[in-house]
């Protein structure tokens, strides 16, 4: 396994006095999770949010809602409803018309300097929707051409369109892939659309994949970077994904997301009414690991709805939602400027995050002391983004999961703590939300914050994680370190993992 | 001779694409299909196309009312998890 690591082994003694400089290299990863990737490929993805774990961190995407229709149908997918509450993918508030959409990327990447990336993810396919996809597409690559461009699809028309996406500059597509084999497709997707006939089962699961497969070869061939979604599906395709990841990679995806099923009664869907669980933390991270080999896995991914705006893990969608987007004149955006604004801020994060990656890797190891075998151990960070743990504990919507052992500290994930929904009448959950947060930091023995109230510190104890504001305001990694080796010296990692399982 | 697009319909345009005749109109709430104008794919095609994307069951219907797509024809649901389901979609629409 070549994980993204940063060792924390011993370090020359040189390399003490660099102790000042150390800043977060992102979600763990080594200052470079992409490193193996060759240097064309990592300049196109320093900057995309979705892409390398690192740029999450600094860099902002967003989505436009262009793509109502679709042509196949996952059983993890209703397209019928949109709560409020929730945020998963196929679900939007509001479509936007290729105009509309327009206006809505001018006016963000304006008021948002950060703002890197545009996608169309739906919330059908927007390769099932050619005209208003590439509509958006066309007029964004004319006017808004510093933002690259990017679009999700189940692939099934993908062949058809491989020209017209290199034709529009898309460099970034994601092919959500979620099986090879037609046998285990049938069992995820009921029905495609193709030549004109509603198709089932098996046959339908085969022409689906071959489809997928021919858009990933055609796309690579094109030198357009591919990346593969495959939803995690116990006991349907979570044996499968290791030979997925292992098929798409040969081929040429430059990163493979595998992603948590979602599914509850409440959205309706066919797994949500079937009851087929989700994969727990410990077994998506434990398959993330298997499907890893050499190749990045993503661990960093949100699921965001195909109308997200913002940072991943927030969505400022509502302040720029559609009737004030109706009553902007685009003649009153000064994009020019705005662009200018833009490359001087992206220059600057471009510049640090180059820094970070020249530094030698050893730089957690400062304080010089040999590490002996210490089993490894998860802590939970509360951080509003920047690397840093800067984020209350009771403000947290989600922690970051890093596990530090002997050999380094390793982003694994990260943790919702509303879990999609934040509760109301239709939703129906007793459990307070300290209890779910609890449940959520499960297999965890730490918990990072920058400030925590009495209650939910005790709380936190009486479930036997520890929580600690003691390194607030510091870089994540550093401080998952130095709690690690702090709980090495005083003998608490000598017993094997006395660890609560994950949930 | 026409088909019917009822208030299931979630506007989600697929129909709109594959219809032959032009025939849909994105009407709200909901879609519509002109009568004069649907052929119900006749002689062009072996299934209605409109009938043969739409994801939503029981949103068109056949000129006598009946669902093209029946309950549980598209999701696999089966009938005794049915009623569960509206049960939900009903809370939901409130």
């Amino acid at each position: 396994m070549k994980l993204p690591v940063i060792p924390i082994i011993p370090v020359k003694a040189n390399a003490g006095t660099d102790a000042g400089g150390c800043a977060s290299a992102g979600c763990g990863s080594a200052p470079d999770a992409l490193a193996h990737l060759p240097d064309e490929i990592r300049r196109k993805v320093q900057d995309h949010p979705c892409y390398s774990e690192q740029a999450h961190h600094y860099f902002a995407r967003m989505h436009v809602a262009v793509a109502p229709a679709c042509n196949i149908q996952c059983n993890y997918c209703n397209r019928k409803f949109d709560c409020a509450n929730e945020s998963r993918p196929g679900v939007v508030s509001e479509l936007l018309s290729p105009d509309q959409a327009v206006k809505k990327v001018l006016a963000v990447a304006a008021a948002i300097p950060q703002m890197t990336v545009l996608g169309i993810a739906g919330p059908g396919d927007p390769l099932a929707n050619p005209e208003r996809t590439f509509a958006t597409f066309r007029e964004l690559s004319e006017r808004a051409p510093d933002i690259k461009l990017c679009v999700s699809t189940n692939g099934l028309r993908l062949p058809e369109f491989a020209d017209e996406i290199a034709h529009h500059n898309i460099d970034h597509v994601t092919i959500t892939i979620n099986c090879v084999d037609p046998e285990i497709g049938a069992r995820i997707y009921p029905w495609i659309y193709w030549n004109n006939r509603r198709i089932r089962g098996v046959e339908a699961a085969r022409i689906l994949i071959e489809q997928q497969q021919k858009g990933l070869e055609m796309l690579v061939a094109k030198g357009i970077l591919v990346k593969v979604n495959s939803v995690m599906i116990p006991g349907v395709n979570d044996k499968h994904l290791p030979e997925v990841s292992k098929l798409v990679k040969a081929k040429g995806a430059f990163l493979h997301n595998v992603m948590p099923l979602i599914a509850e009664a409440e959205h309706g869907t066919y797994y949500g009414v079937m009851e087929q669980p989700g994969p727990t933390a410990a077994e998506l991270q434990s398959l993330q690991d298997a499907c890893s080999g050499d190749m990045a896995m993503m661990r960093h991914c949100r699921q965001c709805r195909a109308d997200a705006v913002g940072m991943l893990g927030e969505d400022r969608g509502a302040e720029f939602s559609l009737d004030k987007i109706d009553k902007l004149d685009t003649q009153d955006i000064d994009y020019a400027s705005a662009m200018a604004r833009r490359k001087v801020v992206h220059e600057e994060i471009i510049g640090k995050l180059e820094a970070q990656r020249q530094w030698p890797a050893a730089k957690v190891g400062v304080g010089g002391t040999a590490i002996t075998a210490g089993r490894p151990v998860l802590m939970a960070v509360a951080t509003t983004g920047g690397g840093v743990i800067n984020q209350h504990f009771g403000h947290a919507r989600e922690f970051l999961i890093y596990e530090a052992s002997d050999m380094d500290v390793r982003f694994i994930g990260h943790r919702k703590t509303d879990l999609y929904c934040s509760g109301g009448n239709s939703c129906g959950e007793e459990e307070s939300v300290l209890d779910k947060t609890i449940a959520a930091l499960a297999g965890c023995e730490v918990v990072l914050c920058a400030k925590i109230g009495y209650e939910p510190w005790g709380a936190l104890e009486a479930a036997g994680i520890q929580p600690s504001g003691e390194h607030a305001m510091e870089p994540i990694e550093d401080a998952v370190a130095a709690v690690w080796r702090e709980m090495l010296a005083a003998g608490k990692l000598a017993t094997p993992a006395a660890m609560k399982k994950c949930a | 001779m026409a088909l019917i697009i009822n208030h299931l319909c979630t506007c989600c345009d697929a129909c709109l694409h594959v219809c032959p005749n032009d025939a849909i109109r994105a009407e709200q709430p909901y879609y519509l299909i002109e009568t004069t104008l649907c052929t119900e794919c006749l002689g062009e095609y072996a299934e209605a196309q409109c009938a043969a994307i739409c994801p939503i069951e029981g949103a068109i219907l056949d000129e006598l009312g009946v669902p093209l797509n029946p309950p549980g024809s598209l999701t696999g649901i089966p009938p005794h998890k049915l009623a569960a389901l509206q049960r939900i979609e009903m809370q939901l629409q409130k």
